[in-house]
């Protein structure tokens, strides 16, 4: 039994990083961005396992089809457009739209995090850049109400038409405000 | 004229889709109107409830308009108020087929946020079950697109095999469906004695149906006409619109989580990925049915050499004692007391993690942004079902109507997934 539990130890010695990176130097991407854009204008995100970097809405079209069309960051798969309300968390700009990235070429994930501000909650959509986005955003509208301007077909997706609010924000109660009990079916 | 919400719906995507501009040879002297067809939310071959709008010109599908949210269940918001170990029991609920693979996903997501390190026994055992939840998955889901297009007999048998992965399942976490067996850093106990012996059995058993099932439907004249050529996605679009899985696989593109970014120690494992050539919904039944050959050499090697040991990291601030421990030692009781009452539990540090697995459907996501407190403070799925359905507009325009279930069942949409 003991040397069952040594040999745990050492796999846990090794182990450590194993969930650290995923598959690429670190800051490989974070570099090609800086020789493009320059030092200041990246900010590194917060993200765990992964490079990450805060990008700004008004440039946000033209550097997100960089990182997909840069042969050196060749992003071709959108995997995921999310959003986070920081209502809570002690930020200035109260939503964040994230992209998750990935390339095939590079075997690499990279991560976007870019700041919506509650008073104008739009963003430029990527639906012409990665067509697979048009869900994904339609998404991100019926929760948080973030409005991707250029988007083909933005309707809500999951919640119905007319519902009211956008329940992923942070100040929609848990329980809803009543809608369920007025649903016309 | 008095008209119910369901004829605004029908009206304003009969709009839309005027609007889509879609191009159809019509025979000039022939004037035809384009009918509009309501297809679910109540029907037997969408597999959960989803509602599509489907304008057709004849036979033909000149275009289809999905509507989902009918089983969105507000999962994410839930996990916001729910402690990292609670919301396993919600994950069982998303990818209904196999909530093994969620439970395993989800975990894997919240242990790469607080950098815990499972023992090899827990990854061993997690990577068998996860394979094993993959064969039933890959079981029910030819299984019903051939009950869809007709083909009974393919699915029962299927679903006899799956019965054997469900004892196995019951015997493991003691239930069939709603597993919850993952805990964060561990799982929720450690497998029977018998394990090894129940999963090469069940393997055996899913062998067996798959080769039933291979006589019934590979060369089968009924079975090829309707599904070859039906529903093409080339490697390009797949890539595109962001596919995932087996739909990806079918279209030539080879990638695989397990394989490209290694998780639970995938790369020590011995097996091939099937890459389809042409992206019909025939190549994502055949790369379905040899990934159901491969998951069993997989859960072979994992079944093979468990390792000895415990199946909990310990990590006494994010992993719940042994309960024999807890009525004997005070430490075991007070960390037990504070891994579970509330405004306790497991605390991941401040930061955001997006961990991916690879689920029967395709890349399953869990992004989750902590705030260093015990609930999530956001906790987002990335679901396979929802981005590989975003396809099916595409993929069925210029199809016959009946093959609209042929593609649906290819892409194997869940609808608990999709809704959330």
């Amino acid at each position: 039994m003991g040397n069952e539990v040594e040999n745990h130890e050492e796999h846990r010695a090794e182990g450590v990083g194993q969930h650290g990176r995923s598959g690429s130097e670190p800051g490989n991407v974070t570099t090609r961005i800086r020789a493009r854009y320059g030092d200041a204008a990246v900010r590194g995100g917060n993200a765990v396992g992964c490079e990450s970097v805060i990008a700004e809405r008004d440039t946000h079209l033209p550097f997100m089809t960089f990182l997909k069309d840069d042969p050196e960051l060749s992003f071709d798969y959108l995997v995921d457009v999310t959003a986070v309300d920081r209502l809570q968390l002690d930020e200035e700009i109260r939503f964040a739209v994230v992209y998750q990235l990935y390339s095939y070429k590079h075997n690499r994930r990279f991560s976007v995090s870019v700041p919506v501000p509650e008073a104008d909650p739009w963003i430029g959509s990527v639906v012409s850049v990665w067509p697979g986005a048009n869900w994904l955003e339609r998404e991100v509208y019926d929760m948080y109400g973030i409005v991707f301007e250029g988007h083909p077909d933005l309707r809500r997706i999951l919640m119905p038409d007319d519902f009211g609010s956008h329940p992923l924000r942070k100040d929609y109660p848990l329980h809803g405000k009543g809608e369920r009990d007025n649903f016309v079916f | 004229m008095n008209t119910t919400p369901i004829d605004k719906l029908a009206e304003a995507d009969l709009e839309e889709i005027r609007n889509e501009r879609v191009t159809f040879e019509r025979t000039p002297d022939m004037p035809t109107e384009h009918m509009i067809l309501n297809f679910g939310p109540q029907h037997p071959a969408t597999h959960g409830t989803l509602h599509m709008v489907l304008e057709l010109d004849g036979e033909k599908v000149a275009g289809a308009t999905p509507h989902l949210g009918y089983l969105h269940t507000g999962f994410e918001k839930l996990g916001e108020y729910r402690s990292y170990n609670q919301f396993v029991t919600l994950t069982d609920r998303m990818n209904y087929l196999s909530p093994l693979c969620n439970n395993i996903g989800y975990t894997h997501a919240v242990e790469k946020l607080m950098n815990i390190e499972i023992t090899p026994r827990c990854r061993s055992i997690r990577v068998a079950l996860a394979e094993l939840s993959r064969l039933a998955d890959h079981l029910l889901c030819i299984g019903t697109a051939a009950l869809d297009i007709g083909a009974f007999t393919a699915f029962l048998y299927g679903f006899r095999a799956r019965e054997v992965l469900y004892d196995l399942f019951e015997a493991v976490c003691g239930t069939r469906l709603t597993t919850s067996y993952t805990r964060v850093g561990g799982l929720l106990r450690d497998v029977p004695d018998n394990f090894a012996e129940m999963a090469r059995e069940s393997v055996e058993e899913t062998l067996r149906a798959t080769a039933e099932i291979d006589r019934l439907l590979t060369h089968n004249r009924i079975w090829r006409d309707r599904t070859e050529g039906v529903g093409v996605l080339s490697a390009e679009d797949a890539v595109a619109w962001g596919a995932t899985g087996p739909v990806l696989r079918a279209s030539g593109v080879e990638w695989d989580i397990r394989k490209n970014e290694p998780y639970l120690g995938y790369e020590t494992y011995d097996f091939d990925l099937p890459i389809g050539r042409n992206g019909d919904a025939y190549d994502r039944y055949l790369v379905r049915m040899e990934e159901i050959r491969q998951s069993a050499q997989i859960i072979h090697q994992a079944v093979e050499d468990l390792p000895a040991g415990p199946v909990n990291a310990d990590e006494e601030h994010a992993v719940l004692p042994e309960k024999s421990e807890v009525y004997e030692s005070m430490e075991s009781l007070i960390y037990h007391f504070k891994m579970t009452m509330e405004g306790h539990g497991p605390t991941p540090p401040v930061g955001e993690v997006y961990a991916a697995t690879e689920a029967p459907n395709g890349e399953l996501g869990f992004f989750i942004v902590s705030d260093g407190s015990r609930e999530p403070y956001r906790i987002r799925v990335r679901p396979p079902s929802f981005v590989n359905f975003s396809l099916f507009p595409m993929l069925i325009r210029g199809h016959m109507l009946s093959d609209v279930v042929a593609v649906l069942g290819s892409l194997n949409v869940i609808a608990g997934e999709l809704d959330r």
